[in-house]
């Protein structure tokens, strides 16, 4: 009787399924677990337990423990291990369990995953995409809330991907483990469940009533480097990634500012023609990103638009940032780049 | 006398103070050395246990020597691997051709054509003997001091060459410091300026191999000194937890640059009996010793092969010269080092093994060293026409961008540009050779 319900619905069903960002990475990596049988999923719990975030559950059961394992506790030793796995010619999906635990992998990623096309002259590659959450907004303190990515956006060889939907995390994903560069693929935690509005006394929705959490079963891919437009608008580009899209959205629209917002969705590369094409319209950029201030991408991303819009630009471009301090514990609705800094620059942009 | 008793701790209460060991070789320039201290046991001595042992059914080998070759030139016990004469001939005519590679490389940096090198003078055996006990396809992840691999497996010597003068017939494109060789044709791995690194990949290289059920294992090749990187305790342990078809090659030739092996930790203990800790077989060897060499990894890859798991082995050598041309090993360490070496030199001792077995000649090894050093001097000259580095002929300026990632992003696009306009404003034309 089941599979008839199934049946009837599933045209409607397909179109109208909901799923979370969990699940949307979970079923990315199922995919290309199916579809392709070099992909190696392993990290720190993701096999038989499926991750501390259910992101790899059921995937060691369906395609066995040689494909999804669980490894040491070893930074270091996943990132190494998977450059080697890549020039034999698998593509694993390392996962590092918090991007602030990176930081023990970096040498590998940035002397050896990044470098190793350019310094073998293609002999060798790195076909290997890091999966990590990141970000903040979930009391994770120091150590469980950093945005690292002007890291590796700053090192040649690397890709820096960014979901902020369900739907594009899928896309993207899959697009990531099938691209032949090493990518580093930091997913927001703070909206695995749902999208947040900044507004952190007010209850948050599920991603089953948001528009982009309607993902298509099966394969689809999205393009790397090519921004996701938000919302159209003419008062001023807001150039965003990850979960600060939510909360710039949500303020646009407290504040019933008629902004025009890109989501970044790939930093490395850029998409600078989807930049440059809505600074030039609206004279105006405000650049927000969790990560601190001083050399944070929103520096390069201040920088490009500055250099190539500088004659449409009507005001400074602005950036709204987490300030230059390690993530505090209990003070950390004050460090968030919420609402009010965000409405406060806004204000700032709009008034020139 | 510093008892702790005479000496109580500044702080105030009856504890003794403490006092940092700071390691210090027994001998700097200008001392005598002795060597005596070396316990180096009787060719023959040391057991040969089955391939499949339990790690810890022959820790006495983590702390022995093998050795093969005894004083009087003759193979000796149960780890000869009984090489016919003509692999032993080919074992040495490969010695002789990395050594004449050397010292013209040596002598070219010198003169100016190329801006670095590293030789691996008295460390011939523990990459060409290892190297042959392999197969060709399995995959070796060689630290810069693994030469004679290359030339062990047939790597055309002007390829080394013009990869060493970065001239517009490198195939690395004159991207890579010179010896940074990479053939995957050879299954030679990239090789990085950044120690250790290439420990874990390649367990993680020899883990794949074991997930696609394939039968080509994988070795790697590190020095003692790089042994105390992260690197090389990650790759150990995913080596252990995974059973990693997977040999580890230390070669502990007593000296990281400057600092002697107590700084990687051999006052204490040997770099085989860290195989121990981690469930790993540990093998100890001569590493002036050609047939102890080829039968350590022989011994290795077999285990591996039938898998058996990884081994660790400590190949103990000596670097007869400076660490590079950078290096000027006689500010800190005494020059009677090499000369009193009590291993040898390995080129002779297999030299004179073949000729204690009737094999060969002192006729014959001069005829082969003028060979290899004709052949080295030939290829040298012809790698020259394809330029010597800083003399123009190099790879076009846009080659610089690519390969970063498989397509060009247009933010290097636009550097590329940049640069070719750059060479039109310097030289009038974007042809490096025009």
């Amino acid at each position: 009787m089941s599979t008839d319900v199934k049946t009837d619905a599933s045209a409607e069903a397909q179109a109208e399924r909901r799923i979370n960002m969990i699940e949307a990475i979970n079923e990315a990596l199922d995919i290309m677990l199916e579809r392709d049988d070099d992909v190696i999923v392993m990290g720190e719990d993701v096999g038989y337990f499926g991750g501390v975030f259910r992101c790899t559950a059921g995937l060691q059961e369906k395609h066995g423990k040689t494909r999804v394992f669980d490894t040491p506790i070893s930074e270091c030793g996943i990132i190494g291990v998977a450059v080697g796995m890549g020039a034999y010619g698998l593509r694993p999906v390392p996962e590092i369990q918090f991007a602030d635990y990176i930081y023990p992998g970096l040498d590998q990623l940035i002397s050896e995953a990044a470098r190793l096309r350019y310094r073998s002259a293609t002999e060798y590659i790195a076909p290997m995409t890091v999966r990590s959450p990141f970000g903040g907004g979930i009391f994770g303190g120091q150590t469980h809330s950093q945005s690292p990515e002007s890291i590796f956006t700053h090192v040649s060889g690397l890709k820096t991907v960014i979901p902020s939907t369900p739907y594009d995390a899928k896309g993207l994903l899959i697009s990531c483990i099938e691209d032949n560069d090493p990518v580093i693929f930091f997913e927001p935690k703070r909206i695995y469940n749902g999208p947040f509005s900044g507004f952190y006394d007010k209850p948050v929705e599920p991603w089953k009533k948001h528009k982009d959490s309607v993902v298509p079963e099966g394969y689809y891919k999205i393009p790397l480097g090519k921004a996701r437009t938000v919302q159209e608008g003419e008062a001023l580009t807001v150039l965003a990634y990850g979960t600060m899209v939510h909360v710039a959205e949500a303020v646009c629209r407290e504040k019933g500012v008629d902004a025009d917002i890109l989501d970044l969705r790939t930093l490395v590369p850029l998409d600078i023609e989807a930049i440059e094409a809505s600074v030039k319209k609206t004279g105006r950029c405000l650049i927000v990103h969790e990560a601190t201030r001083t050399s944070g991408f929103g520096s390069e991303l201040s920088a490009l638009v500055t250099e190539r819009c500088f004659y449409h630009l009507e005001a400074p471009v602005e950036r709204v940032t987490g300030f230059d301090t390690p993530y505090p514990h209990s003070l950390e609705w004050a460090y968030f780049p919420g609402p009010v800094r965000i409405g406060e620059a806004i204000d700032k942009i709009l008034k020139d | 006398m510093a008892d702790a008793a005479d000496n109580p701790s500044p702080k105030g209460d009856n504890r003794p103070a403490l006092a940092l060991h700071v390691p210090e070789p027994k001998s700097r320039p200008g001392d005598p050395v002795d060597f005596s201290e070396l316990d180096i046991p009787e060719a023959g001595s040391q057991p040969r246990p089955d391939e499949g042992a339990k790690p810890e059914d022959m820790k006495d080998l983590a702390y022995g020597l093998v050795r093969v070759l005894g004083d009087d030139n003759k193979a000796h016990g149960p780890w000869d691997p009984k090489l016919d004469p003509e692999t032993l001939r080919t074992m040495l005519g490969h010695m002789a051709l990395t050594r004449a590679f050397d010292e013209r490389m040596f002598r070219g940096q010198r003169q100016g054509k190329t801006s670095f090198y590293m030789k691996c003078t008295g460390e011939e055996a523990t990459s060409i003997s290892a190297a042959m006990a392999l197969a060709s396809d399995d995959m070796v992840f060689p630290s810069y001091r693994q030469q004679g691999i290359l030339i062990a497996r047939g790597y055309p010597l002007i390829e080394m060459i013009n990869q060493i003068y970065s001239n517009k017939g490198d195939k690395l494109k004159g991207r890579q410091l010179p010896i940074m060789y990479s053939s995957r044709e050879h299954s030679f791995f990239s090789i990085s300026g950044n120690l250790a690194t290439q420990t874990p990949q390649a367990v993680g290289w020899a883990m794949a191999s074991a997930i696609k059920g394939d039968s080509r294992i994988a070795a790697t090749w590190v020095g003692e000194g790089s042994t105390a990187e992260g690197d090389f305790h990650s790759a150990c342990t995913f080596a252990t937890v995974y059973n990693a078809p997977v040999i580890l090659n230390v070669i502990n030739n007593q000296w990281a640059i400057s600092s002697f092996s107590g700084f990687a930790g051999s006052e204490r203990t040997t770099f085989a009996a860290r195989a121990l800790g981690y469930g790993l077989a540990g093998l100890r060897v001569d590493g002036n010793d050609a047939l102890a060499c080829f039968a350590a990894q022989q011994w290795a890859a077999n285990r591996a092969r039938a898998n058996q798991g990884p081994t660790l082995i400590e190949y103990f050598t000596y670097r007869a010269e400076g660490h590079s041309t950078s290096d000027d090993p006689s500010g800190y360490r005494s020059a009677q080092e090499r000369e009193e070496w009590p291993l040898g030199d390995p080129v002779m001792r297999l030299k004179n093994h073949l000729i204690a077995i009737g094999e060969w000649d002192e006729e014959r090894q001069e005829k082969m060293d003028l060979e290899a050093a004709e052949l080295v001097k030939k290829t040298t000259k012809e790698a020259e026409k394809n330029g010597i580095l800083g003399h123009g002929l190099h790879h076009p300026f846009h080659t610089m961008f690519e390969d970063v990632f498989e397509e060009l992003p247009w933010h290097l696009k636009e550097q590329a540009e940049q640069a070719t306009r750059e060479r039109i404003t310097k030289f009038g034309s974007e042809r490096p050779d025009a």
